[in-house]
Order: structure tokens, then C-alpha cells, then sequence
């Protein structure tokens, strides 16, 4: 089973955090802060699987965001491979042509996603569409509350337009490329 | 508008803080904020600030004080809220928080809740971060879910279920039935939560395990429907029909075949069809096939067995290409694969141990190669030496130690190596000084023993006739003392060229050790002198000539002989006329040896810097081969094929004889010459030398070559990427080409230099090789 799957930026910042098994804040911390020492320092070119402590690491970069999962020794690292890119793929088609803000500002979404695609550290559905089905479905589900008065469309663009936020790269293009995007 | 522009708001808000106290105020006013909000009634806004609040949560600050607000959320019948309460739930709470107990009647409740969403809500909270008080509350409720709902649901209880086993296993009597018949679902996504679920009933409790063998037909039929099948678009991933549930129906078949005699077999079948049905050119067929490997590995089978071997080699040696680390792991069984009694197994082990070699396992897995090659078919004697020297040459720890493995090589399966490990030998030995000593009485000894392998002999020869001297003195640190005497050695070197086993060539080394030894013996020149003199007048030619020489040496030229026949310096390995080690003629370069890095990592060639390369020869016709999807730092070479309209600028291979090392560029105190080391009638081996004269040294050197169409490069491992200044050393880089159509030759290398801190990039072209140098 998969221990921990782990999005984070090329900053070490973190974008996402899913832990299938009780660990402590501490701990948590501890194996966030392990976890983007060891995989940022990784040249471009090398291979997608480290040891650490007990369990394998396996990791892949799309784009801004290195996706890295704990196994444990007797799961197969090259299907885990298989497991992150199917789950950018998914997130592609619900928000179509994902990026790194689509995930920064939709947390709680790539959630919902990951929990219709992987439970208990193991794979759920394996079928392309039935994510995205369940996905709609649910969304139908929710009650629409009176939204707040939305804010004038000049303050919004201009906030969207910070100098330190990451360019807008479009994690799926960058997808069928092999390790390491092309954009920075 | 989306409803949840608040939290939008104010994730760009706290990403507008320019520095990090800055952010904390802004955290800090926000969380105030939500604190506030959660003490009053509902407003409707619960859930976006607990979204709120878990943003800040993930950003790494104290959030505690929203569990409470989580298990208010769940509680609430509204399903967006429920929806952020659960994921609040998984994230703040775990199980050894006291707030996780309240949620369980929750969930209880909602596992039966008409809608299947808010179930689902439920079954994947428990499935992540149920306790084992909670699991054992709601198991019972599991197993109902489990046999009477749509898949949706089923396949969420499934895997809820497996957390339960792990978390209370007795429990695992109760899922028991259920997940049986689960098994004829045709849903891939609870067929694959059944089979985890089985696979883990099955690995704690051997009864079930028993049990579920008579499964094994089933399995065995849905994998085959899923290898066979046509296109499935919701499941096809790269042209493998649902890799996920085929993985881990693998997995579940391994533990079920593990030590069975009648489920193996049933398995073997499958197995073979597996292996050579997928494709794993794309990693999802090579996720599959590294799978089936190891299930392979581990059933066992009376009938099927070579044939698996077989094919679990064949399969290991796709993948590890793409995965080396991942088969590393089963070296230990590959190299019980080379004591197989099948000579194609063994083939297959052969060439997977080589390609597994890497510096860390080198002692261990030479051993056991060098215990091959003790008792190989002779058929598989040739490939199995050069393999050894290859690996020997790359990873070698130490001198000695790579001394040792090829004489240990040469003494089982001399007759067996490629001609050129004379000279590599000897080019070995040189470099190694403090070795001399050690080297030369080992080799003695060898040839005292035996002198019917002619490689070894020669080499023997050559040392002795170099390192007499240290043999005669006796005492050697690395091995025991043995007193030898000036005419012992003599008498071995004219055994020797006595002796009908030995070649022409091998006289010619006995005959010029002898020689030699005379300036570096005391007592019996004269002995020596008659020998030579005896064969002055031999019929073999090359001998006579020889001796002849060597005698002119001794009468006309005596003050002389001293200068010629003195120590050889460090032969450099791209130096010509080191055949024979003759101390006379041929200009030998006194340069330093090539440091060999261990672990260079090869930068490979992106594939657009290769294109522009390719664009430079005229445009490319083919695309050049795709680097591997998973690379890795192992000393590779790099293939590329190039394209090209080359051939409308070549008039014909012009072949006029030339000085073994051509220089091909120079420029900014930037030499890189070139030179053959050997030419067949397909390709060719050629080393390109990069010097330095200036005063500062030069880095970050990178050469890429390009070729026309239809030859194949291949280019190794430069020695290093920085030349030190005033000529003091040089980079090397070895190129092999690979011509089967027998087309002109060109080439055009680019060099890429920093030098002085400016960077240069020139590219030259090569039209005509040198002849190679011996």
C-alpha cells in the first residue's frame, strides 16, 4: 500500500498531503521536510525511485510540481509510476489543462479527486471516466448558498497578477515528456 | 461564482505577503476570524471556513481548533458541508485524537444514507483513518455494504474492508465469504478492490489462503480475458488493457502459487502468454511484466520451470533498461540462474548479470561470473570473457583487484579472450607501479605452471622480461617470498621458446624478454648471449630477424643496450607500437595515465540539442531513438541515430595513410585529436584526446557527434569534463560506430568548452579516420 502521496513545488512548498496511515504532526512535518531535501536535490535525468528508511520513493516532476509517493517493499514502483500520471490526468480533465494555481486555489477539489481514485493507500477505480462521472455527480449534490457579492474584476486580475506567483504552465502538455519539464 | 471565492480570496491574499511575517499577521487575523465564525450558529458559511482553515493547516501553522468544528460539519445534513467536515476529518483528525470517537456514530449513520455520495463520504473516512474501535463497530456494516449495493459503493467497501483486516485481523473471517463472490463482479474497480482484499486475507491467514486456491481458474480467466482483450478505452493504458487490476491479480496469484504445486501450474501457462503478449516499450507494460517476473520467481513448478526462467530473463532484461534498481534486487536469483542446467538459461542469466554490473556489486557478482566461466559451455566461453574484462575495466575497485580478475580469467579460459587483452593487459600492468613486484612473481608463477595459454604466456613473457629484476630480488610485500634464480627464469623463458605450443608471436616475447633480462641480470649474460645467437639462425623469420638484431645489439652496439633495453615508461593506452613492448622505436607519448572517474554520470543528450545537430548535417530524416521513459545515473551509452543528407557531400572514403592520431581541431590552446584504436569491416572504435595549453584549465567539456544515416554511434563515458591547464592532462572519450551498410564514414563532432569564463561551442568535420594504430 501506498503510505503517503505528497504534491509539492520546486520551492518546497507544499500543495497537497495525504497520509494512509496515522501519523503524528511531527512526524508528518519530519517526513515532509526529508521528502523535499531528498527529492529537489535529485539531478534531472535520474531515476524516479529512491530508498528511504523502510519504504521506496517514487516521484515524477510535471511541470512545477513533484508528485511523491512512500511504498512499501513489496508494491511495484514501476505501476506507481502509472498510479501519478493517471492522477494528473485526471486532475487534467476536471479542470482542463491543470496547473499548479489550479491546485494551489482548488485544494479541497484535488482531493475530493485523489479520494474517488485511491483509498486506504490502494487504488479504488481504475477506470478512466468513472472518476470524472462521480466527480459531476457529486458536484450536483451541493447546495448552492447564496455566494457572497463577488468582488470587482479589476482587483481580481490584479492580484492574479503578483510577480511571485509561478507562470501559468500547463502541467498536461509537459506530461508525455520524460522527466524534468521544459518550462521554467 | 463559485461559493467558495472566499477561500479563494484569501489564499491569494496570503500569497500577496511579501515576507513571512507578513504572512503570519495575515494568518494570524484570519484564523481570529474563523475562531469567531465557528462560535456562532450556522451562518452558512461553516464549510468555507473550515476549507479556509485547512489551507492555512497545509501550509504548515496550528489548526487544532477546528476538530471540533469538523465533527459539528459531518453531523450536518447538508452534503457540501458534510463533504468538508470529512475531509477536515482526514486531515486534522486521526485516530489517536479523542475528537475521532464522536465522529464514529456519524458515519455509522451515514453508511446508510439514501444517497450513495454521502455513503461513499463515510466508507472512505473510515477506510483512511478508521481506529480499530471503530472498525470493529462498523465492520458488520461493511460486510452488508459489501454484498448488497451498486459497484460504486461495493468497491469503496472493499477496500474499506481491507483497512479493517489491517487494523483488527480477526476480523477477516467476516469479509471472508463476501469477498469470494465478489470475484465474478465485472466491474474492474471492485474486481480490483476484491483482489486486494483476498490478497490481504489471504497473506495473514493460512487457511483462507487455502481457501482462495480454488480461485486460482478464475483468476486465471479474467487475467486472460484482460491480456487478450481488445481496446478498452476506459482502461487502456498504453496500449495495456487495465495494468492496475492486472498487477495485482499477479501479486494475488504469486501468493496463491507460492510452494503449490497444482496452482503453479495452472498458472504457468498464463504466465508465458503474459510475458509475451505485453509490450513494455511504455511503462505500464513494464510495470506488468516486472510483476509477472517476480510472481515467476517465486512459484515453483515441475514442468514449466526452464521455460520460465526463460522468459522471466527475457523479460528482466527489457526491463532493465528502463528500471535498473528495480532488478538489482533479484541479482541473488539471476546468478542461481547461471548454475541452471540449461544452456539457454544460462545465456540469458549471462547477459543480465553483465548488464546488472555496477561498481557496488562488482566483487560479489565477479565471483560468481568467474565460477561460471569455470565450468560455461565453451560456446558462451568468448562472451563471458569479454563481458568480464568490460565490467572489469569500468567498475574495477582497485588495481590489484582487477590484476587479479584477469589473470584469474586468463588462467581458466585463456584460449577463449579477444586478442587485444594482451596489450590492455600490459597497458594494465604499466600503470600500475606498485604493483610490479606483485604482478610479476604471480605471473611466473603462472607460467612455471603452465604454458600452454597463449595469452597468458605472452604476457608473462613481457613481464618478466620488463620486472626481471624484481623477481630475481626476491622479497615482495604481497606475496610469499620465493627465491628465484637467475637461470630458473631463464630456463622458463627458453621452455618457452622451445616449446612447440607456443606461437610465433609468443617467441617473439620470449625472445625479446631474454634480451631483455640481459640488462638486468648479473651473472648469465653470456647464456643469454648464445641464445640469442642460436637464433639468429631460426626459419621462422620474424625470429631470426630478431635475434639478429639483439646480437648486432650485443657486438657492435654494446654501449648501447644498456639505454635501449631500460624500463619501459607508462605505456598511455592511445600511444601506438606498445604491441610487443618493444623498448626500441615507435614513438611512445610519455603521458599520464587517464584517471578513470568510477561513477561519471553521463549527461545524455537532450533529444533537442540532438536535433540541432542533425539539422547541421542537412535535416534530419528519422527521428532520433527516444531516451528511455526512466533514466538512470548507471554509465550508459547513448545511441542515436541521425539523419541526414550527408552522402550528397561525400565523394568517396578517401583512405590515405596517416599518422595513427590525427589532431581534428585546435583552437584557443583547445587540441582534440583522434585516433583509431580498431577498424573492422562494419565500425570502428575511435578515441578522441582533448588538450590544454593555456594557463587556466578548461570545464564543463562536452563532445557530441553526429554521423550519417543508417550508422549507429555509440559514444562512452568521457574520462572527465575538466582539462587541466599547461597540457599536464587530457580528456578522453571512446566512439564506436557501427557502419553494417558499409557507407562512407564522416562525422561531425561539437565541442563545447568554458574557457577563461568564456563559453565555446565549434563544431569540425571529420572526413577521413586514421588508420588504426596496431
Amino acid at each position: 500500500m501506498l503510505r503517503f502521496l505528497l504534491l509539492f513545488s520546486r520551492q518546497g512548498k507544499l500543495r497537497l498531503q495525504k497520509w494512509f496511515t496515522p501519523v503524528t504532526e511531527r512526524e508528518k512535518k519530519k517526513v515532509i521536510r526529508e521528502m523535499t531535501l531528498m527529492v529537489l536535490a535529485r539531478p534531472p535525468r535520474s531515476c524516479n525511485f529512491l530508498h528511504w528508511r523502510d519504504l521506496k520513493i517514487v516521484y515524477k516532476r510535471y511541470a512545477s510540481l513533484y508528485f511523491c509517493c512512500g511504498l512499501e517493499d513489496q508494491d511495484n514502483e514501476l505501476l506507481t509510476l502509472e498510479v501519478l500520471h493517471r492522477y494528473v490526468e485526471l486532475l487534467d480533465k476536471y479542470f482542463g489543462n491543470v496547473c499548479e494555481l489550479d491546485i494551489i486555489f482548488n485544494f479541497e477539489k484535488a482531493y475530493f479527486i485523489l479520494d474517488e481514485f485511491l483509498m486506504g493507500g490502494e487504488i479504488l477505480e481504475t477506470s478512466k471516466t468513472a472518476v470524472g462521472i462521480a466527480m459531476e455527480e457529486a458536484e450536483t449534490l451541493q447546495e448552492v448558498t447564496p455566494p457572497p457579492p463577488p468582488p470587482p474584476l479589476t482587483h481580481t486580475h490584479g492580484h492574479l497578477s503578483l510577480t511571485h506567483l509561478p507562470k501559468y504552465v500547463n502541467m498536461f502538455s509537459v506530461l508525455f515528456t520524460d522527466n524534468g519539464g521544459v518550462y521554467e | 461564482m463559485s461559493p467558495s471565492v472566499r477561500l479563494q480570496e484569501m489564499i491569494r491574499v496570503i500569497r500577496g505577503a511579501r515576507t513571512q511575517g507578513e504572512e503570519r499577521g495575515v494568518i494570524q487575523r484570519e484564523c481570529a476570524a474563523i475562531r469567531a465564525q465557528f462560535r456562532q450558529a450556522d451562518n452558512g458559511t461553516r464549510s468555507h471556513n473550515l476549507a479556509k482553515l485547512l489551507y492555512v493547516h497545509m501550509l504548515g501553522y496550528p489548526a487544532h481548533f477546528g476538530q471540533m468544528e469538523c465533527v459539528r460539519l459531518i453531523a450536518s445534513p447538508r452534503y457540501n458541508e458534510k463533504r468538508v467536515g470529512y475531509l477536515g476529518a482526514m486531515m486534522l483528525l486521526d485516530e489517536k485524537q479523542d475528537a475521532s470517537l464522536l465522529i464514529t456514530n456519524s458515519i455509522k449513520n451515514d453508511l446508510s444514507h439514501s444517497s450513495q455520495y454521502v455513503q461513499s463520504l463515510a466508507l472512505c473516512t473510515l477506510g483512511c483513518m478508521g481506529s480499530a474501535e471503530m472498525c470493529r463497530d462498523l465492520a458488520p456494516e461493511i460486510d452488508r455494504l459489501l454484498r448488497a449495493s451498486n459497484s460504486y459503493i461495493k468497491k469503496k467497501a472493499a477496500l474499506c474492508a481491507v483497512h479493517i483486516v489491517r487494523k483488527v485481523p480477526e476480523l477477516g473471517e467476516l469479509f471472508t465469504p463476501a469477498s469470494r463472490s465478489l470475484l465474478s463482479e465485472k466491474n474492474h474497480g471492485v474486481l480490483h478492490g476484491a483482489v486486494v482484499l483476498i490478497t490481504e486475507l489471504c497473506e495473514r491467514n493460512p487457511e483462507t489462503l487455502e481457501q482462495f486456491r480454488k480461485a486460482v481458474p478464475e483468476l486465471v480467466q479474467i487475467m486472460k480475458g484482460l491480456v487478450m482483450s481488445g481496446y478498452s478505452p476506459e482502461h487502456n493504458v498504453a496500449g495495456i488493457s487495465d495494468p492496475f487490476l492486472q498487477v495485482r491479480i499477479l501479486r494475488l496469484l504469486r501468493i496463491l502459487g507460492r510452494n503449490n504445486e497444482t496452482a503453479s501450474d495452472a498458472v504457468n501457462d498464463l504466465l508465458a502468454q503474459v510475458a509475451t503478449n505485453t509490450d513494455s516499450s511504455k511503462t505500464a507494460g513494464s510495470a506488468v511484466l516486472y510483476e509477472t517476473v517476480l510472481t515467476v520467481m517465486d512459484i515453483k513448478s515441475e514442468s514449466g520451470l526452464r521455460v520460465m526462467e526463460y522468459i522471466s530473463m527475457t523479460s528482466l532484461q527489457k526491463i532493465v533498461q528502463t528500471d535498473h534498481n528495480a532488478v538489482q534486487r533479484h541479482r541473488g536469483t539471476i546468478v542461481d540462474c547461471l548454475k541452471d542446467q540449461d544452456a539457454s538459461v544460462k545465456r540469458r542469466a549471462l547477459e543480465l548479470s553483465l548488464a546488472l554490473v555496477s561498481a557496488v556489486n562488482i566483487r560479489s557478482l565477479m565471483k560468481e561470473l568467474l565460477l561460471f566461466l569455470s565450468s560455461c559451455p565453451p560456446e558462451l566461453r568468448a562472451h563471458t570473457t569479454s563481458g568480464i574484462f568490460n565490467a572489469a575495466e569500468r567498475y574495477a575497485p582497485s588495481q590489484r583487484w582487477h590484476i587479479d580478475t584477469i589473470l584469474h580469467v586468463l588462467t581458466t579460459a585463456g584460449g577463449d579472450v579477444r586478442d587485444e587483452t594482451v596489450p590492455n593487459l600490459i597497458q594494465l600492468i604499466t600503470t600500475a607501479t606498485e604493483l610490479h613486484c606483485y604482478t610479476v612473481h604471480k605471473l611466473y608463477r603462472a607460467l612455471i605452471a603452465d604454458i600452454s595459454v597463449q595469452s597468458l604466456v605472452q604476457v608473462a613473457c613481457w613481464c618478466i622480461g620488463e620486472y626481471g629484476d624484481l623477481l630475481l630480488r626476491g622479497e615482495c610485500e604481497e606475496t610469499e617470498p620465493v627465491q628465484v634464480a637467475e637461470d630458473d627464469v631463464l630456463d622458463a623463458l627458453e621452455t618457452v621458446l622451445q616449446s612447440h605450443m607456443s606461437s610465433p608471436a609468443t617467441r617473439g616475447f620470449a625472445l625479446t624478454a631474454t634480451m631483455k633480462l640481459s640488462t638486468r641480470i648479473t651473472h648469465n649474460v653470456d647464456r643469454i648471449r648464445s641464445i640469442v645467437s642460436i637464433y639468429g639462425s631460426c626459419i621462422d623469420v620474424e625470429l631470426q630477424q630478431r635475434a639478429v638484431e639483439y646480437n648486432a645489439l650485443f657486438k657492435k652496439y654494446d654501449h648501447m643496450r644498456a639505454a635501449v633495453l631500460e624500463r619501459m615508461p607508462v605505456i598511455d593506452k592511445s600511444s601506438p607500437g606498445h604491441t610487443n613492448g618493444e623498448s626500441a622505436g615507435g614513438s611512445i607519448k610519455e603521458m599520464e595515465p587517464t584517471k578513470r572517474t568510477q561513477e561519471v554520470v553521463l549527461p545524455q543528450e537532450p533529444a533537442n540539442q540532438v536535433c540541432d545537430l542533425l539539422d547541421l548535417l542537412g535535416g534530419s530524416g528519422e527521428p532520433p531513438q527516444p531516451s528511455p521513459a526512466l533514466s538512470t545515473t548507471m554509465l550508459g551509452p547513448v545511441s542515436s541515430t541521425a539523419g541526414g543528407d550527408l552522402l550528397d557531400l561525400l565523394g568517396g572514403l578517401d583512405v590515405t595513410p596517416v599518422p595513427p592520431s590525427v589532431i581534428v581541431y585546435e583552437k584557443n590552446g583547445v587540441t582534440l585529436k583522434l585516433q583509431t584504436d580498431r577498424q573492422t569491416d562494419t565500425g570502428m572504435t575511435i578515441t578522441l584526446t582533448a588538450t590544454n595549453s593555456t594557463d587556466r584549465e578548461i570545464t564543463s567539456l562536452t563532445l557530441q557527434a553526429a554521423v550519417p544515416k543508417s550508422v549507429q554511434l555509440q559514444m562512452k563515458a568521457p574520462s572527465g569534463d575538466v582539462i587541466p591547464a599547461h597540457g599536464l592532462g587530457q580528456v578522453t572519450q571512446t566512439v564506436l560506430l557501427n557502419n553494417p551498410n558499409k557507407v562512407s564514414l564522416k562525422m561531425r563532432v561539437r565541442v563545447c568548452y568554458t574557457s577563461q569564463d568564456f563559453v565555446c561551442q565549434d563544431t569540425v568535420q571529420i572526413d577521413s579516420f586514421p588508420s588504426p594504430a596496431w
